[in-house]
């Protein structure tokens, strides 16, 4: 038996009591952020570890599932209209996927920098649209007093529910991405991904599979952009503004884009780091500290805090298959990158089945 | 009679009785009053956050290092403006630190968030910063935040009709950020200023941390088209709309909105100076206000922080009225909160004392009643400050017009009031 199942169940479990060993700030403010944000976080690993196009629009397209929600269930200064909160749910969701179906259509033929640039783009453009906007947005105020539902007499503001509700979205948001990405859609995804001009010469339309990638993203962004605005009970423009943009492209570095668990590992530091740097420094140095380790992550380990992790891993069980969806990955110094033909004989000699992730590599 | 083995009880309860009580007393002397403190260290406010911590910190000195018996722990949080961030930072002080006492937020809809927040840890008692939103205690306010400082709208209702009876100024435009507390500051002034017969032509909004105001300030109009521009803008905002306006060569008289012509922004370098003399603005505080208490604020400003600002500015002053009613509170109920601060609470209401501007009291809303000044911008060895045109004691939430009256007018917004 390998430590992999172990491992995982650990994690399980330690994710599962999480609630009853802490504080409720521990609860609420870092669990139930970290699973929030970090669901965001996995929308833009999924573009960027399978899709191959970094988005800058993820928060934006969060926003505007959070805003959805604001104006149906919270309506505020005579803007929005109160509609049951499952409806609003639904709303929401939909509304995320048509913005990122209309964020992958505009950018689907972009890539490297100019995707990045493009999006970067939406996201202002948005920012300010909601920051002018009273009609809709309800300008710099936005909307206060969102109540996150009760269901079955349980007060989802509570911070345990909040985080087994959190913890439920995003578990499922990670199935989801790990699920699709070894379906015949995700592998065309991949494929489009380390060779597109050799699949559109096998009939394969590079485009659809990428936009519609960029609607799923825009579901999981969604989810997450839902569980943000339950947590701070308020979303304005401040929540969507160019910071908490690069916020969600910090904590996917930060984490690393190998995999989806990234994203959450990310989210997880970013948030530790952001709520206590300030019991490091003087208060007026406080986010050097943020900047300082965020560099030090990326200088000394590329692929984040999921890099560092997986080659610990890789020296207890040597020889373990990497999850990641990279082609060209490689991690640091020791080993070859991992999509050589060289290294595969390692991994069969481990007696474990490749051919599940052959296609990831 | 007591035999031996009853007395030996009744001493033995006696002693035991005798040593709880004292450990008790000593356990409520040891535990330490936590008290957190939340500005904005970032974003276009950093200034004023800065100066707002001081104020907090010359309130904790005034008191010592104990308060009714109890040791002070303080600790500080950070928000860039961001109601979302504001909010992550509350959570950390209320959850993690524990805090019993709350002194904060800064800015305007921050204000609003915290006060909602409150609704939701009804043990913590809050007391606002400087954030001046009219709304944060007029509109379903919160029973435990308190706001012993005065609203954005009280600030300016004074200048209103000052600029219009004693300059006749006829027509003016404004230029604002576009947010609640520049709202405020717009509804307070606009609402003296038009009932007296004055006009607004023309407003116009610009984001919070705008940086380059050239499209505004092309259409702004010439000098003799209107007689004022009312500015209001803050912190780094302020500096960088009064530099470019007076580099594009712009002459038209200027009226300062409350933090506009705060110390915060004329302590700093550049051309702007030359432009600022003669500035018309209204506040809390005025920074050459000659009565004794004032001065002597100023003195122990200047001694405990040498590096500071040339005098306090209004987010200090602000946040030290806080924290000090927040301590003489402690002291009015000997340091006790054990049951959630309702005793403690009953007794803030009741609070009235003296700031160094004067006495502050608060109304049903747990809103400040308090001096305004009418200022002039003077220039002072080299350094710029206000000076005091006019004073006024008293000013009330509801700007003299009782609350009916002034529910009338409506929530201050873009539109609301208009007098074009």
């Amino acid at each position: 038996m390998t430590a992999r199942p172990i491992f995982i169940a650990g994690g399980i479990l330690l994710l599962l009591v999480y609630p009853f060993l802490l504080n409720d700030f521990w609860v609420l403010q870092v669990g139930g952020r970290t699973l929030g944000f970090g669901t965001i976080a996995l929308s833009l690993v999924f573009l960027s570890a399978y899709v191959g196009m970094l988005s800058l629009a993820q928060m934006t397209v969060a926003g505007i599932a959070g805003y959805a929600m604001a104006y149906f269930t919270a309506p505020m200064g005579g803007v929005g209209l109160l509609l049951p909160w499952p409806v609003a749910v639904v709303i929401a969701l939909c509304l995320a996927v048509l913005a990122g179906l209309v964020v992958g259509a505009i950018a689907v033929r972009t890539e490297g920098i100019y995707t990045l640039m493009i999006t970067l783009a939406i996201a202002v453009g948005f920012y300010y649209l909601t920051l002018q906007n009273y009609s809709m947005f309800n300008g710099f105020t936005g909307f206060t007093r969102i109540p996150p539902p009760h269901v079955l007499g349980i007060d989802m503001a509570q911070p345990k529910p909040f985080f087994y509700v959190s913890l439920v979205a995003a578990a499922l948001c990670y199935a989801l991405v790990r699920w699709v990405v070894r379906t015949p859609f995700g592998l065309a995804l991949q494929a489009a991904r380390d060779n597109g001009r050799r699949l559109r010469a096998l009939g394969y339309p590079l485009a659809l599979p990428r936009i519609a990638a960029f609607g799923l993203a825009g579901f999981i962004a969604g989810v997450g952009g839902i569980l943000n605005v339950w947590l701070n009970g308020s979303i304005s423009p401040g929540s969507i503004a160019i910071t908490p943009t690069l916020d969600v492209l910090m904590a996917s570095v930060l984490g690393g884009m190998l995999g989806p668990e990234g994203a959450f590992l990310g989210a997880f530091l970013f948030t530790v780091v952001q709520s206590f740097a300030i019991y490091l420094v003087p208060p007026e140095r406080f986010n050097t500290v943020i900047g300082v380790i965020f560099v030090a992550v990326v200088v000394f380990s590329p692929d984040g805090v999921l890099g560092i992790g997986r080659s610990a891993l890789h020296r207890i069980a040597p020889g373990r298959q990497p999850l990641s969806g990279h082609r060209d990955v490689t991690t640091r110094g020791t080993e070859a990158p991992t999509s050589l033909p060289a290294t595969r004989p390692t991994f069969e000699a481990d007696g474990q089945s490749t051919g599940e992730n052959h296609h990831a590599q | 009679m007591l035999n031996r083995r009853d007395f030996g009880l009744v001493t033995a309860s006696a002693v035991v009785t005798g040593l709880t009580a004292g450990g008790i007393r000593r356990a409520r002397a040891a535990e330490p009053l936590r008290i957190g403190g939340l500005a904005t260290l970032e974003g276009p406010f950093a200034e004023p956050g800065k100066d707002s911590f001081r104020g907090i910190e010359m309130a904790l000195a005034e008191f010592g290092p104990t308060v009714a018996g109890r040791t002070i722990a303080f600790s500080r949080a950070s928000s860039d403006g961001n109601p979302d961030v504001a909010l992550a930072s509350a959570r950390r002080l209320v959850d993690q630190d524990k805090v019993e006492l709350f002194v904060g937020p800064l800015s305007g809809s921050e204000g609003i968030r915290i006060k909602d927040y409150a609704k939701t840890v009804p043990h913590v008692t809050f007391f606002n910063g400087s954030s001046a939103a009219v709304e944060t205690t007029l509109v379903d306010p919160s029973p435990n935040f308190y706001r012993f400082n005065t609203d954005g709208a009280q600030w300016t209702a004074a200048l209103g009709n000052y600029i219009k009876k004693t300059k006749g100024w006829t027509r003016i435009v404004l230029v604002s950020e576009d947010y609640s507390f520049p709202y405020a500051q717009i509804f307070g002034l606009m609402g003296t200023y038009c009932a007296d017969g004055g006009r607004v032509t023309h407003k116009f909004f610009v984001p919070l941390g705008t940086k380059d105001y050239s499209s505004v300030i092309a259409q702004l109009p010439e000098k003799g088209d209107v007689d004022a521009i009312f500015v209001v803008l803050g912190g780094s905002d302020a500096v960088n709309f009064l530099s470019q306006y007076t580099q594009a060569g712009g002459d038209v008289p200027m009226i300062g909105g409350s933090i506009a012509v705060d110390q915060t922004v004329l302590a700093a370098k550049g051309p702007v100076r030359a432009h600022l003399p003669g500035v018309l603005s209204s506040g809390p505080i005025s920074d050459n206000d000659p009565s004794p208490a004032w001065q002597s604020f100023v003195a122990s400003y200047r001694k405990q922080f040498p590096t500071g600002l040339p005098s306090p500015s209004l987010f200090c002053f602000n946040y030290y009225v806080s924290t000090k009613a927040a301590l003489l509170g402690i002291q009015a109920v000997d340091g006790d909160l054990s049951d959630g601060g309702v005793k403690y609470r009953a007794a803030l209401d009741k609070l009235r004392f003296d700031t160094p501007t004067g006495p502050v009291f608060i109304n049903k809303n747990r809103q400040a009643t308090a001096t305004i000044f009418v200022n002039e911008i003077v220039e002072k060895n080299g350094d710029l400050t206000t000076s005091p045109v006019q004073k006024f004691e008293g000013v009330d939430q509801f700007l003299g017009l009782g609350e009916a009256a002034y529910l009338k007018l409506g929530l201050p917004t873009r539109d609301n009031p208009s007098c074009p």
